[in-house]
């Protein structure tokens, strides 16, 4: 769940540092500006918002899908009710391992994305001439807090939970056939997205203001 | 022995059972027949717990089901096997594994004998060499097997199937009704089957109720079961052209 996002959290970050980089260059025309502020500008994007929330978005809809539907079908396949009349917990051994797991794994992803956005920026100064590596490198360490680093990994765990248990939920309860599975891995996608953006607005005024 | 008493239960205005009494009885196997939405499913799960009556009780060799608490009916259900329609085996364990879930899970066996135990079910529902095997790796009757397997792995009291002959070709769903009754007297286990197979009716019958939209019908046996003058029981159990013709050839001879 965790480690299979590794990949494509690899992908997605390399190549937003990538455009990051070059779209920040591209609209600073200010010769006021130092040429640094590209690196600052990518760096800070990266740990504010996309390591966080928006690779949370993502893997709201890679991860709770799946949470989703491998739950839901355990549901309707009889599988959970199996468990039920054994005397097992079924919530507690099916779900509490998804949202434990998800939770203590979500900021080695998210430290994982930062690496590999910082990395994707670094690849465009070394390959174009918008900016040149020596430039970059400084703009990316230049006036760095570190708080940024921990209020990206507050808000994953919290986007994590959000994830793992409102998956969780809709697969649980889903009830019916292969359909019925279907909407409760989309409604799991759509209402952990708007929690995500709900809370995101939330935890960004209690920890940075 | 498990005791129904005057069972009903509703979902909204739809009342699906109507004040259901009968006896189960121990080292039998006993069957609730009945046509399609009849309630039979919905009567069974009020046995097994997974659904509440909304009035009556269940009784568990005369353990009141209602008064139990938490703990006694957590016991309970280490006593209860159950076979599901669809065998309800878990996907991501082999069939092994899936034998010694609920082994590791309750029983207080090393992990030695825990192994040794789920081989032996393993192998007395005749599954030998696909203990490494995951269940979509294996047919219909075998998965039918395995979660028989994995139902008596903790030598319950009472065993509970869900239509066991669904889906099965009919050469399968005569060694599957067999293994039951060879089970159920072997553990001496109060076994109840939901179905509505005339071919298991008959060679499984040893207690038979039959349900018809909520109520109870008729009681009886198998040898009963042809000669009850129940215009409904007859409507259902002659539904069939074989079991009318084979009817009317032995009241011939």
């Amino acid at each position: 769940m965790g480690a299979n996002s590794l990949p494509i959290t690899f992908i997605i970050s390399l190549f937003m540092g990538a455009v990051m980089t070059m779209q920040t260059q591209m609209n600073i025309e200010n010769p006021l500006l130092p040429s640094y502020t590209v690196g600052l500008v990518t760096r800070d994007t990266l740990l504010l918002e996309f390591c966080s929330s928006i690779l949370c978005l993502i893997l709201a809809g890679k991860v709770g899908s799946n949470i989703a539907s491998e739950i839901g079908t355990m549901r309707i396949s009889e599988q959970i009710d199996a468990m039920d009349i054994m005397g097992v917990n079924s919530a507690n051994y099916i779900i509490l391992p998804k949202i434990t797991g998800f939770v203590l794994f979500i900021p080695l992803l998210v430290i994982w994305s930062m690496f590999c956005g910082l990395i994707g920026g670094y690849f465009i100064s070394l390959m174009t001439d918008l900016i040149t590596p020596a430039t970059y490198i400084y703009g990316i360490q230049y006036w760095f807090i570190p708080w940024y680093v921990y209020y990206s990994l507050i808000k994953s765990v919290i986007f994590a939970f959000i994830i793992a248990s409102v998956s969780s939920y809709y697969g649980y309860y889903a009830y019916g056939g292969a359909l019925d599975v279907g909407k409760a891995s989309t409604n799991a996608v759509v209402n952990s997205s708007i929690l995500i953006l709900m809370l995101n607005v939330i935890l960004t005024k209690i920890l940075l203001s | 022995m498990i005791r129904l008493e005057d069972i009903h239960k509703s979902f909204d205005q739809n009342e699906v059972l109507k004040g259901i009494s009968t006896v189960f009885e121990t080292g039998k196997t006993n069957l609730i027949i009945g046509q399609s939405g009849s309630g039979k499913t919905v009567l069974l799960k009020c046995i097994i717990g997974l659904l509440e009556p909304d009035s009556g009780d269940i009784l568990y060799d005369n353990r009141r089901f209602a008064e139990m608490g938490q703990k006694e009916r957590t016991n309970l259900r280490s006593e209860l096997g159950m076979l599901f329609q669809g065998s309800a085996l878990f996907d991501s364990l082999t069939v092994e594994e899936n034998v010694l879930f609920p082994l590791r899970m309750f029983s207080e066996l090393n992990n030695k004998d825990k192994v040794k135990r789920a081989r032996y079910c393993l192998d007395r529902v005749g599954l030998k060499d696909i203990y490494s095997q995951f269940p979509s790796e294996i047919s219909g009757g075998m998965q039918k097997r395995a979660a028989i397997a994995r139902a008596i792995s903790l030598n319950p009291k009472y065993l509970f199937c869900d239509e066991p002959n669904s889906g099965l070709d009919p050469l399968t769903s005569i060694k599957i009704d067999e293994l039951i009754m060879d089970i159920t007297k072997e553990y001496k286990m109060t076994t109840i089957i939901n179905t509505h197979d005339m071919n298991s009716v008959v060679t499984m019958g040893e207690k038979i109720i039959f349900i018809y939209q909520g109520d109870k019908e008729w009681e009886g046996c198998k040898e009963d079961l042809f000669y009850a003058k129940n215009e409904k029981l007859n409507e259902f159990v002659f539904a069939s052209k074989f079991f009318q013709k084979n009817t009317e050839n032995a009241f011939k001879e």
